[in-house]
């Protein structure tokens, strides 16, 4: 593959490889058994990307494992009526169409495990995305490195990983034992306790006590949130995420910190905001669950501000067929697919003001769309939705 | 004066070093049109990139910035090489889609702008 013989673009596919395994100082280079793939929004990609995917698919390159991928900048059906403009749209479109002619699934998601790219325990597998990977390897205990959206195509198309990092057992040891001695309830307080331990601990791994429950939503804003505080790419939880229930997941010197409340984080991803414009439900991408919820919540009621619930396609064919997307749309929520609030151009929307029970997106959102924040439990999220304002308890 | 580094994209360069001593950053650093630094308050403000030979610690900021190399590429304004002390994986993954000569792993202290240096694999020749 290094010499040419498969053709240029496996070729620069290869030398990326072999060029992070040597930073890394990788001993051999591994199988992956899957990948997933960010950098598809064009709002993030802009030309310089759009150019280069182009130019690589027309290389003739073909993914060689399940390939799947993030979410694009905007709803890829109904992008019109949600008020994104034709140049965005058209820009975007031949982005997906670029990965698709290289052979990976446009599946637009931030969560390919809820949609079945959903890699074993131990498998090694080469994903981009902060939430997918934290989730990957903490909760399905995969292997897999915080791949960029370009080395996770790579391995796409190689079909290898440069053995580094979290492939290796080693480096799948906690370095902090963090005792949260608090409740913790509901997506937005793990979101909260995620937010927390991703400021501490950065890019290194912790192993969490004193949960006895959490249910997989829980699990995946604890992650997501993780992530986008610090750089966090595995987290342990005892007697709840797997590795955990096999061996001791602590290195001998680990640093021991406690949590003793949530407080901090949730005043700091506040702003004080009244009015809000759109509530934002599903960062990661709203699970089946997630959306059954909220259209209990509001069903035979109407929404003052928008409400979006971003989801994968499938899950969105899934709400339609249980008759949940009826019951939201006739409140006047929208159930979006393909995209989020974090990489749509939501500037071009007029959005100013916004509510989430997600911590990543709180923690995103100020800088990447310029918008106002307020950050609280769904329950509060569907409140603001049905008033259009957000009241403090 | 000779110098050995590592190979992160291999090829044949030459001109007019151009050295940081500090980290850059691609995206927002750099004006992918003009090959000028932008980043306010960064040793090389104001100075063009293109066709130098562009020596800095390492690559800072967006993974995106990645994109911005092979955009300079096509635009005529990326350096003709990179030296590092260490590239990180912005760097690395750019130099690689840009066909850009790339090689680390060398104590940048050695080389000053102004001086002609050549890149031939992973040997620097410098005012030779």
């Amino acid at each position: 593959m290094l010499n040419g013989e498969m053709g240029e673009g496996v070729q620069k596919a290869m030398e990326i490889i072999v060029a992070l395994g040597k930073i890394y100082n990788a001993k051999e280079l591994i199988k992956v058994e899957s990948a997933h793939i960010s950098g598809v929004s064009y709002k993030n990609l802009g030309d310089e990307g759009l150019e280069f995917l182009e130019e690589f698919a027309s290389m003739g390159v073909k993914t060689i494992v399940e390939a799947t991928l993030n979410p694009a900048g905007m709803d890829m059906e109904s992008w019109e009526e949600l008020g994104f403009s034709r140049e965005f749209a058209e820009k975007q479109t031949r982005i997906v169409k670029a990965y698709e002619r290289m052979g990976v699934k446009a599946t637009c998601t931030c969560t390919p495990y809820l949609i079945g790219n959903k890699p074993k325990f131990g498998q090694h597998i080469a994903w981009s995305e902060s939430s997918a990977i934290i989730y990957a390897n903490s909760i399905l205990g995969a292997r897999t490195n915080r791949e960029s959206g370009i080395s996770a195509l790579a391995s796409a198309i190689t079909g290898r990983t440069a053995k580094y990092g979290l492939h290796l057992d080693e480096n799948r040891l906690a370095d902090y034992i963090v005792k949260v001695k608090c409740d913790v309830k509901g997506v937005s307080d793990f979101g909260a306790l995620g937010y927390l331990i991703g400021k501490i601990v950065g890019d290194k791994v912790p192993y969490i006590t004193g949960i006895k429950i959490a249910d997989l939503d829980e699990l995946k804003a604890l992650g997501a949130s993780m992530a986008a505080s610090g750089a966090v790419g595995l987290f342990h939880m005892e007697n709840i995420t797997p590795e955990t229930k096999i061996k001791k997941m602590i290195k001998d010197h680990a640093e021991e910190i406690e949590i003793e409340n949530l407080k901090e984080a949730y005043e700091t991803l506040n702003y004080d905001i009244r009015e809000i414009d759109v509530v934002s439900i599903g960062c990661p991408h709203a699970s089946i669950e997630e959306i059954r919820k909220v259209a209990y919540m509001i069903k035979g009621r109407k929404v003052k501000s928008q409400l979006w619930i971003t989801t994968s396609r499938r899950i969105y064919d899934e709400a339609k067929r249980q008759g949940l997307l009826e019951i939201i749309n006739e409140a006047g929520g929208k159930v979006i697919r393909d995209t989020c609030i974090v990489v749509a151009p939501i500037e071009e929307l007029g959005f100013k003001t916004l509510a989430t029970n997600s911590a990543k997106m709180a923690t995103l959102s100020p800088s990447h769309s310029k918008v106002k924040v307020r950050f609280g439990s769904l329950e509060d999220c569907i409140k603001a939705a049905l008033s259009g304002v957000w009241n403090d308890n | 004066m000779i110098i050995k580094g590592r190979i992160i994209k291999e090829g044949e360069a030459e001109g007019e070093a151009l050295v940081s001593t500090k980290p850059i950053a691609f995206l927002g650093g750099i004006n992918p049109k003009t090959g000028i630094v932008i980043e306010r308050g960064h040793p090389l403000e104001g100075e063009s990139v293109s066709g130098k030979i562009l020596v800095f610690p390492h690559g800072k900021g967006s993974t995106v910035g990645t994109y911005i190399i092979y955009r300079m590429k096509k635009l005529n304004t990326a350096p003709a090489a990179i030296i590092n002390e260490y590239c990180e994986p912005i760097v690395a993954v750019g130099a690689i889609i840009a066909n850009i000569p790339c090689v680390d792993m060398v104590d940048i202290s050695k080389i000053k702008s102004g001086d002609f240096v050549r890149v031939k694999g992973d040997t620097i020749y410098v005012n030779e």
